[in-house]
């Protein structure tokens, strides 16, 4: 079927201004096969069904714009972990920066490297989780990374992983538009830990493929940049396998434009899936938007979403969340929260919470709230001499935490924390 | 668990009369059909039959006008396909648009001059066409409770009205209750005024296509202070063989008034689909109160997914007025294919909008259907409770929007939608839209969905109910919510129906 024409014509604008990389066989013919599916599909407008909230326009422009370095944003996260870390600067590993790719209990490779090669096991996780979470929705910029990142990694944890990988997305002065790609394999029994910062660029796609085979453990823990010109589309596709573990979780500040979307599947039986995440959100020019898609094809499967957004002066947050339970998936556990905190009168919550069963046996909830800080909260610690800024900053903090007790390392959640109250003590002294 | 007045009581709301009667219930009841001459307009949908459609009406000029704007833009349009609706493509050509009793050539001046087969259809169906003198509670009330209650009925028969009871006793209070055909003659400046105000001429494929060739339907108008004597309803039966019926009601409340109005709804059993459009639109000014409750029971199609009414509906209803009110109440359990979002606007400030639904599918039926409540007045409130009930292979799909505009300040909206499976080859899916555009409001939305809980079943089985009676038991109380928003009789007849719809669903 034809694309309508703003479609073609911003997919052909795009496609024109793109030079697919070389490789060896396997990945060229990946590359070729998503290229061709990109075409069809064409990238997205504002009449997408899941995009009618957030206009990908500065996503698809073939021109990425330029967002300043700020002081500061440079900082690297999660200093006081034990940690294996990586610096890709403008999109491309730094290996000047960067520790060897040496890691117990974890095969590390580029994926320039991997790439060349005629034949790899990446090509069984590489493009094709990503080809799975085409359907029901179609997610042309993960289509477009598949086609077109130039650098990444891929990572098979084969045992477990003696200290997390850390990811830091680092960015000159010009840094303008980076397409990084993980491909990650977690070998039956096998627990692995990534964990993500950095300003990245002033446009970053991101996609990452996590496979993880029965009894295997991954846990990712993310904090976004913080310039508030960036733009982010990033995506997480994961297929988890049987009494698996996945947890993932986010925080957000900051960023003209962030969208994350997760998209997971159950493959095997009686495995569980934890994606979360909490964004702080200040400004018109601020638009974050969380895509969560979970599908249950196995049984006893246990899923949560946990979204918490805080948002003021005009800022805009978005949940689409689903839970998609296939026949036969009995004894389903799925749940789903996703909640706003709106500071002031200006800002907007767009919420869009679904459930689609196909099996009775389950128990699926969904909830989704929207409103301002409690009065009566923040009465009470008021009445106990908490000035009112304060206050307000205790009460979001509380509304927050529950999102970061999500992230099973309480060290890393306590990192992300601080995080926050940094980021609230800031806007207190605008 | 027994009650105070040593009434063996089940569950909570629930007691041995309601086990009995649901006992007592066969299959789709109003399958049958009326053998009786009709006026068919010549099959299809052309220019011609929408002004023969205007002409048999005896509409005036700009009637006629205005609904071939609409069939004009109805060409431009297409079907909408968002919905989780699998539909089998519809041909507009194969339907007729207009089919009346012979005996309504001449329409008749009162009741009494009606042609007694359509009386008998009515009372059938348990209608009460003959004005009643009997007062609420005093006589019959026990055995007939539909007729111990003064109930005023515009009975609609395939593509005309029929009748209307009580009209002079509602004009002595002012109140307006009338077919719209005859509203159209009778009363054009409000019809002019009113019509399509709410949901406009091209709201969307089906209201266009409704704009176009709607034959009947019911008015109501309620006058500023009057507090409505009795409960209006409208009866629509489909009869004739691939006929669609696009009935159309207005309701006007004005300032201070007070009304409330049931529609009902049958249709024969066939093996061909029908098509069923219809667009309601009230209108609720200052203080102003309407509660609309709905029992759709068309026929939802055979055990194997054939035949049955396609339902495609618009309702909507504007609070216009401050401090106004509009109460929706729904029990779905008919139709092959329901799509169907009773919503309310509410613009008047403190105005308030509530919607209870029960939508229940069975064998191969499916239903996509939900609310929107968009709150455009500053201290507005909405509350939604959705009941979705889904069995054999059927799919139901609640879709709902909750919209806070950013001068609705100090809203409030409550959402609550619970599905609840039955059998591992059926669906059962949410999908909520909210928009939150100011601080001062809170949205709360919750869903849930499980099955029929088996220590639930063991409980009453153990206590000698056989697994359907249970079944209906517990879907009963699953939907109690929402049965107790509607009016008595009607929450009889309801509770009945959920009870048959679910027949065969287990085991």
């Amino acid at each position: 079927m034809a694309l309508p024409q703003a479609k073609q014509d911003a997919t052909d604008a795009r496609l024109a201004a793109l030079t697919m990389p070389s490789g060896g066989a396997w990945i060229t013919q990946t590359r070729e096969a998503a290229r061709a599916r990109l075409a069809d599909m064409g990238l997205p407008g504002r009449r997408d069904e899941y995009w009618r909230w957030t206009n990908p326009a500065t996503l698809n422009a073939p021109e990425a714009g330029t967002a300043a370095l700020h002081a500061g944003e440079s900082e690297m996260l999660f200093g006081e972990h034990d940690r294996l870390t990586l610096v890709f600067t403008d999109g491309v590993l730094d290996t000047a920066k960067s520790d060897d790719l040496a890691l117990e209990g974890v095969e590390i490779e580029t994926l320039e490297s991997a790439g060349a090669a005629d034949i790899h096991w990446a090509r069984d996780v590489y493009g094709q989780l990503e080809a799975v979470g085409q359907s029901p929705v179609a997610r042309p910029f993960a289509v477009l990374n598949t086609a077109y990142a130039t650098s990444g990694l891929v990572i098979r944890a084969t045992g477990k992983a003696a200290k997390p990988i850390h990811i830091h997305h680092a960015r000159s002065e010009a840094g303008a538009d980076t397409m990084v790609r993980l491909a990650v394999r977690v070998e039956s029994g096998a627990e692995l830990t990534i964990l993500e910062d950095g300003p990245a660029a002033a446009r970053m796609n991101m996609v990452m493929e996590v496979d993880v085979a029965s009894t295997g453990a991954f846990h990712h823990v993310r904090a976004q940049g913080r310039a508030p010109e960036r733009r982010a589309i990033t995506h997480v596709f994961a297929r988890l396998g049987q009494e698996s573990t996945f947890k993932s979780f986010t925080l957000t500040a900051n960023g003209a434009l962030t969208r994350n979307e997760a998209v997971i599947e159950f493959t095997g039986d009686d495995a569980a899936a934890h994606v979360a995440g909490a964004c702080l959100g200040d400004g018109k020019d601020f638009h974050h938007d969380d895509t969560v898609f979970v599908t249950h094809g196995a049984e006893r499967c246990e899923s949560r979403q946990v979204f918490k957004k805080v948002l003021r002066n005009g800022a805009t947050g978005i949940f689409q969340g689903k839970i998609l339970v296939r026949e036969g998936a009995q004894k389903t556990d799925g749940y789903q929260i996703s909640q706003s905190l709106l500071l002031d009168e200006d800002s907007t919550f767009l919420a869009k919470p679904e459930l689609e069963i196909y099996a009775d046996d389950v128990v699926c909830s969904h909830g989704s709230t929207s409103g301002a800080i409690d009065e009566e909260g923040k009465f009470y610690l008021r009445s106990r001499g908490i000035p009112e800024d304060e206050a307000t900053d205790l009460m979001t903090i509380a509304f927050i935490a529950e999102a970061i007790e999500e992230i099973e390392d309480s060290s890393l959640g306590e990192q992300m924390l601080a995080r926050l109250e940094d980021w609230l003590a800031r806007r207190r002294g605008d | 668990m027994t009650a105070p007045d040593g009434k063996l009581e089940v569950r909570e709301g629930v007691d041995r009369e309601t086990v009995e009667t649901v006992a007592n219930m066969g299959a789709y009841k109003h399958g049958w059909n009326t053998e009786i001459e009709m006026d068919f307009a010549p099959k299809g949908l052309d220019e011609s039959i929408v002004r023969l459609i205007s002409e048999r009406n005896e509409e005036p000029g700009w009637m006629t006008e205005w609904r071939l704007e609409a069939f004009e833009r109805w060409q431009t349009k297409t079907e909408p396909d968002w919905a989780m609706l699998n539909i089998t493509p519809i041909d507009y050509q194969e339907q007729y648009y207009y089919a009346r009793p012979a005996t309504m050539r001449e329409k008749p001046k009162s009741l009494d001059e009606v042609d007694p087969k359509l009386l008998e259809t009515y009372q059938k169906l348990g209608i009460p066409l003959k004005e009643q003198a009997i007062l609420a509670g005093v006589e019959g009330a026990e055995d007939a409770p539909s007729e111990g209650r003064r109930v005023a009925v515009d009975a609609v028969f395939d593509s005309v009205s029929v009748g209307t009871t009580f009209k002079e006793e509602l004009a002595k209070a002012g109140v307006i209750f009338c077919s719209i055909s005859e509203a159209i003659r009778e009363h054009p400046e409000l019809v002019k005024k009113y019509l399509g105000s709410v949901v406009p001429q091209s709201d969307n494929y089906f209201a266009t296509l409704n704009s176009a060739v709607f034959s009947d339907g019911s008015f109501v108008y309620v006058p500023p202070g009057v507090r409505c004597p009795m409960e209006l309803s409208t009866y629509f039966r489909i009869n004739a063989e691939n006929t669609g019926q696009f009935e159309r009601t207005l309701i006007i409340a004005d300032k201070g008034s007070y009304v409330s109005y049931l529609e009902g709804c049958t249709a024969p059993q066939r093996d061909t689909a029908q098509l069923h459009a219809a667009v309601v639109e009230i209108i609720a000014e200052e203080d102003a109160e309407v509660k609309y409750s709905t029992v759709q029971n068309w026929f939802p199609g055979d055990e194997n997914g054939k035949g049955g009414i396609y339902n495609f509906v618009t309702k909507r209803a504007d609070c216009r007025g401050d401090r106004s009110k509009v109460m929706w109440t729904q029990v779905e359990t008919g139709s092959a294919i329901t799509w169907k979002y009773p919503s309310c606007i509410l613009r008047g400030n403190e105005s308030q909008g509530e919607f209870y639904s029960i939508a229940i599918t069975n064998n191969w039926q499916q239903a996509d259907t939900g609310t929107k409540m968009i709150h455009l007045g500053r201290d507005t409130r909405s509350r939604i409770v959705s009941k979705g009930i889904s069995a054999g292979h059927a799919q139901n799909t609640y879709r709902g929007q909750v919209a806070m505009h950013p001068k609705a300040k100090d809203s409030r909206n409550y959402t609550q939608c619970d599905s609840l499976l039955i059998g591992s080859e059926c669906g059962a899916h949410t999908v909520p839209y909210i928009e939150v555009r100011n601080n001062s409001s809170r949205v709360e939305h919750e869903a849930t969905t499980s099955k029929v809980d088996d220590d639930q079943l063991f409980y009453c089985r153990q206590r000698g109910m056989d697994e359907e009676e249970a079944v209906a038991l517990v879907v009963n109380g699953f939907c109690k919510e929402v049965l107790q928003a509607l009016p008595m009789e009607f929450a009889m007849e309801a509770q009945q129906l959920v009870a048959i719809s679910l027949e065969g669903s287990v085991g």
